[in-house]
């Protein structure tokens, strides 16, 4: 017992001590604006540290094999390194995208920071904008990434320097989806903190695609805060693809500001990670919001993927909704905790929640904690979980008209896979998921060799 | 309309609690506090053995290096466990044979709580083991059990003459470490009852007791220990009802059963502790610890209860789901009103092949109060052709109350089978209108929607509960419209 407590406080004491070591280098890649952040984030870090199993919100993630590696050094970009990353292509066949590369949390600065898109939509290095919109990035920054217990939230805010920004002025409609790619390369084993910024204004709407790589057989970490703003009557949604190798950990935290009137939707596809945990949360800010956070976890050999999802029905009049389904294989771990609060005023609340989850093996394991936390009475709340396995009947059925088993099952867990697919609205993506997906259950996909948009590293 | 509500609502609330009296019975107590002389001197008075005291010191040990579990969505001022009396027992000197010898007063306050001691076991086979303040009063209908070899007696009883029992399973459901308030029943547990089944018997009668507190700043630690043999069956009931005081009190029970191969246990509970004013003042701190478990094949637990009192509640029914083919049950309605605090919910732990939980919760929460279900199902490895289906309902009268809902599961075992779904909502002005326009009364209509919700668990009580639970509901809740 007192080992352990004395290992979580030397892996919190690492983190504080790389902050101080190296401060002089994350500032030096950063804007004034995000550094002013950074020593209240530290001291928060310190009175919180890495989440624990104590911790009721990770209680079912272990972090501490991924926190406590050695991680050899923290790093900070050379020019020569978004050589690289300007190298790396995606070929686009169906989908038309705007696309950014993100190399181990840096925005390739060699091209000015910010690229400007058609209707004043911008885009580029959140450092840059900080220093060339600083009213907008001020008014947004570090304003909605906020939970009381998650001690990972302030170490980014100490610790990334650099990530994505996305502004749609108000009004405008991107037509083409914003691509990121989150790369990590290295030939050491690295650990990356970056941090995005989508601000999308009133009745403006944008759709965000993310895909998440390891290029490179290292181990990998990565703690990323992305904070969203979405303004009255805007729509927003996000795509997160998740393909990494079993030696990346990814911790994903999104935070999701909706104002009256907005829509916005996350969908979390995993396809491969050693440890995935997604952090969604929708805040319900204004009247006539609606949430919809899905996710799909598709998971085998040691993989342990967690969805975490808080929905805050902070006024009344405003509907959500959550489905989450996976598939575990092998030796896989699962956890969903997903919570819908409901504000003491927040009458006429709609919300839902679904879990579903398909263990294939005996050695797979499932924690489900669906939770409803409702202080208003007019409201109409569910939520469900199963844990199950294929349907034997009908596995029997298919087999009956001549399907083989391995075919049969195969088509069962897409058509149990397809309900969350079948959430993307843009068809030719939907489509590539699918298509993904399905290749993912035959086991055909490994690593980033098939990225949704057939991205192949020249 | 909404005038209306609010007179019935506050009728209904400014009420008092109907079976708030206090009966002056000379009570033998003991100082305040809690150490290891107090300890002793509980044993000692109780004539207990050497080993009995032991086990009390042991668990008070280990209680002394715990900490009040804070992660219960429960909000409970600072209790000073120092501050409480951990012994009071009704002045008695000579063992009765019949009733005529009991305390007329006692006799007085039974009949005023409306447990027809000498009808019911003239009338309705009911054996009453009547526990007042700690100390079991009067065990009816004893000689008739006694003749098929069921042993029904108070716990100190059982420690005095049936001591390798108790050795033997005492603690072994429930081990005294278990948590806080386990352990610190263990170390102090005034008394409670024992029930013993032999193999093959079932019980012929419904076994009830009612248990009460009755002297002020006493808390009651009951302790119950049932046992079913091989293939026997029987029913227990438990029933609560406490007088009015401004003090919280504080309650800290352990229930433990063991059910054999083949056998069958039902214990159902109607619970109506003090729940304190309207203000939330006074009102019982109810922290139970109760626990199961289907230790051979094909063996079944089944807990049903409804809460409807205590100002906290902290109690999780749990089963162990061991033997093969084993069943665990639990229903539950668990009403709050006015300021009191719910946090209650069952553990179903897979252990067996073939093993099976239904848990059926309905929660209602009313005025200010907070209403939690919070549960595991926790399937093993080895547990193949698990199945569990749990299924949680609150409904939500009033926009100050809050209804929560905080389920685990726990899933190892690919054949397991685990389904979970819960709603909350409000009573629908629709349902209101449709039984207004028939001439029904709003209170009547919510009395008869809210008896419908829990009509699925009132159903599972055996017929002397559901009558008593079903007035509960109504007098918990009338009147109290959102």
């Amino acid at each position: 017992m007192e080992s352990k407590v004395n290992r979580s406080a030397e892996i919190n004491e690492r983190f504080v001590d790389l902050f101080q070591t190296s401060r002089g280098r994350i500032e030096r890649n950063s804007s004034k604006l995000i550094n002013s952040f950074r020593s209240s984030a530290m001291d928060r870090f310190r009175e919180l540290g890495v989440p624990g199993k104590k911790n009721e919100a990770y209680r079912y993630t272990n972090l501490e094999p991924w926190f406590g590696s050695n991680y050899k050094s923290f790093f900070v970009p050379e020019p020569e390194d978004f050589g690289a990353a300007e190298d790396f292509r995606c070929e686009v066949e169906t989908l038309d995208t705007h696309t950014l590369i993100l190399l181990n949390g840096y925005f390739p600065t060699s091209n000015g920071g910010i690229i400007e898109l058609p209707d004043g939509v911008k885009v580029g290095s959140l450092a840059r904008a900080s220093e060339i919109f600083p009213e907008i990035v001020e008014s947004h920054y570090g304003k909605y990434a906020v939970d009381g217990t998650d001690g990972l939230i302030p170490l980014n805010t100490a610790l990334a320097s650099d990530g994505i920004y996305v502004y749609v002025p108000a009004g405008i409609t991107c037509s083409k989806p914003i691509q990121i790619i989150n790369l990590v390369e290295a030939t050491e084993d690295i650990m990356v903190h970056h941090r995005n910024l989508i601000v999308v204004e009133e009745q403006a709407s944008v759709d965000l695609i993310v895909c998440d790589h390891a290029l490179s057989p290292r181990k990998f970490l990565t703690n990323a805060v992305t904070e969203v703003y979405v303004g009255p009557s805007a729509r927003f949604d996000i795509l997160r693809v998740q393909n990494e190798h079993n030696s990346a950990g990814k911790i994903t935290h999104t935070f999701i500001h909706q104002e009256r009137d907005s829509i916005a939707g996350s969908n979390n596809i995993t396809l491969h990670g050693g440890l995935v945990r997604n952090s969604t949360y929708h805040r319900l800010n204004g009247e006539g919001a609606e949430a919809n956070a899905y996710g799909l976890y598709l998971a085998d050999k040691w993989q342990h993927v967690d969805n975490f999802v808080n929905i805050d029905h902070a006024v009344p009049n405003c509907t959500s909704k959550q489905l989450f389904k996976g598939v575990l294989d092998d030796f896989a771990t699962g956890a969903f905790n997903g919570r819908i609060y409901v504000s003491q005023d927040a009458q006429n609340t709609r919300a839902y929640q679904s879990n579903n989850s398909i263990l294939l093996t005996d050695d797979a394991h499932m924690d489900t904690k669906p939770q409803l936390e409702i202080y208003a009475d007019d409201v109409k709340c569910s939520h469900g979980a199963t844990v199950g396995q294929l349907d034997e009947e009908a596995l029997f059925y298919l087999r009956s008209r001549g399907i083989s088993a391995v075919e049969a099952r195969l088509m069962l867990m897409f058509g149990f896979a397809h309900e969350v697919i079948a959430s993307i609205k843009t068809a030719a993506l939907r489509d590539r998921i699918d298509n993904l997906v399905l290749q993912r259950l035959r086991g055909e996909l490994s690593r980033c060799a098939t990225c949704m948009i057939n991205c192949d590293n020249k | 309309m909404e005038n209306d509500q609010e007179r019935l609502l506050n009728e209904v609330t400014s009420g008092d609690y109907k079976y708030g009296f206090h009966t002056d019975i000379e009570t033998d107590t003991i100082a305040r506090g809690l150490n290891e002389d107090v300890i002793a001197l509980i044993s000692a008075k109780k004539g207990e053995p050497e080993w009995m005291l032991e086990y009390r010191l042991k668990a008070f040990r280990i209680w002394l290096k715990m900490k009040m579990p804070a992660w219960a969505h429960l909000k409970i001022p600072e209790i000073n466990y120092q501050d409480i009396i951990y012994y009071a027992a009704p002045r008695q000197s000579a063992k009765l044979s019949s009733l005529d010898e009991v305390d007329p007063e006692l006799i007085d306050t039974f009949n005023k709580l409306g447990i027809p001691l000498e009808e019911q076991k003239r009338l309705s086979g009911v054996a009453v083991d009547a526990v007042m303040d700690s100390i079991s009063v009067k065990t009816t209908f004893k000689d008739a059990l006694a003749d098929q070899g069921i042993i029904f007696c108070s716990f100190s009883e059982a420690v005095r003459e049936h001591p390798d029992l108790i050795k033997k399973y005492m603690g072994s459901v429930v081990p005294s470490g278990d948590n806080f308030f386990a352990a610190l029943n263990s170390a102090v547990f005034s008394d409670g009852s024992f029930c013993y089944i032999p193999a093959g018997v079932r019980c012929p009668m419904e076994l009830s007791t009612y248990f009460r507190i009755n002297a002020a700043n006493t808390g009651q630690f009951e302790r119950t220990l049932i046992v079913a043999e091989e293939d026997s069956y029987v029913s227990y009931l438990e029933g609560c009802t406490a007088p009015k005081r401004d003090e919280n009190q504080l309650h800290a029970a352990i229930v433990e059963i063991v059910a054999e191969k083949g056998s069958e246990v039902k214990y159902s509970t109607v619970q109506n502790w003090y729940p304190g004013d309207k203000n939330g003042k006074g009102g019982i701190y109810n922290f139970v610890t109760k626990r199961g478990i289907c230790k051979g094949d094909n063996s079944r637990i089944s807990w049903t209860q409804v809460e409807t009192g205590s100002a906290v509640t902290w109690k999780y029914p749990s089963c162990i789901l061991k033997g093969n083919n084993s069943s665990g049950e639990f229903y539950s309605v668990a009403v709050t009103n006015n300021h009191q605090q719910a946090d209650t919910g069952t553990k179903m732990i897979h252990i067996g092949k073939n093993t099976k939980s239904t848990i059926v919760s309905k929660g209602i929460s009313a005025g200010f109060s907070q209403n939690s279900y919070r549960g595991l199902v926790k399937v093993l490895k080895g547990a193949e052709n698990a199945r569990n289906f749990s299924q949680c309902d609150s409904l939500l009268l009033g926009d100050k109350c809050g209804a929560h809902t905080f389920p685990y599961l726990e899933v190892d075992n690919r054949s397991a089978i685990v389904e979970h779904e819960a709603t909350t909502s409000r009573i629908g002005e629709d349902q209101i209108f449709y039984c207004n326009q028939r001439g029904i009364s709003t209170e009547d209509a919510i009395g008869l929607i809210v008896n419908g919700y829990a009509r699925e668990v009132l159903n599972k009580l055996p017929m002397e509960f559901a009558v008593e639970a079903q007035k509960l509901l109504q007098i918990t809740l009338e009147g109290s419209v959102g």
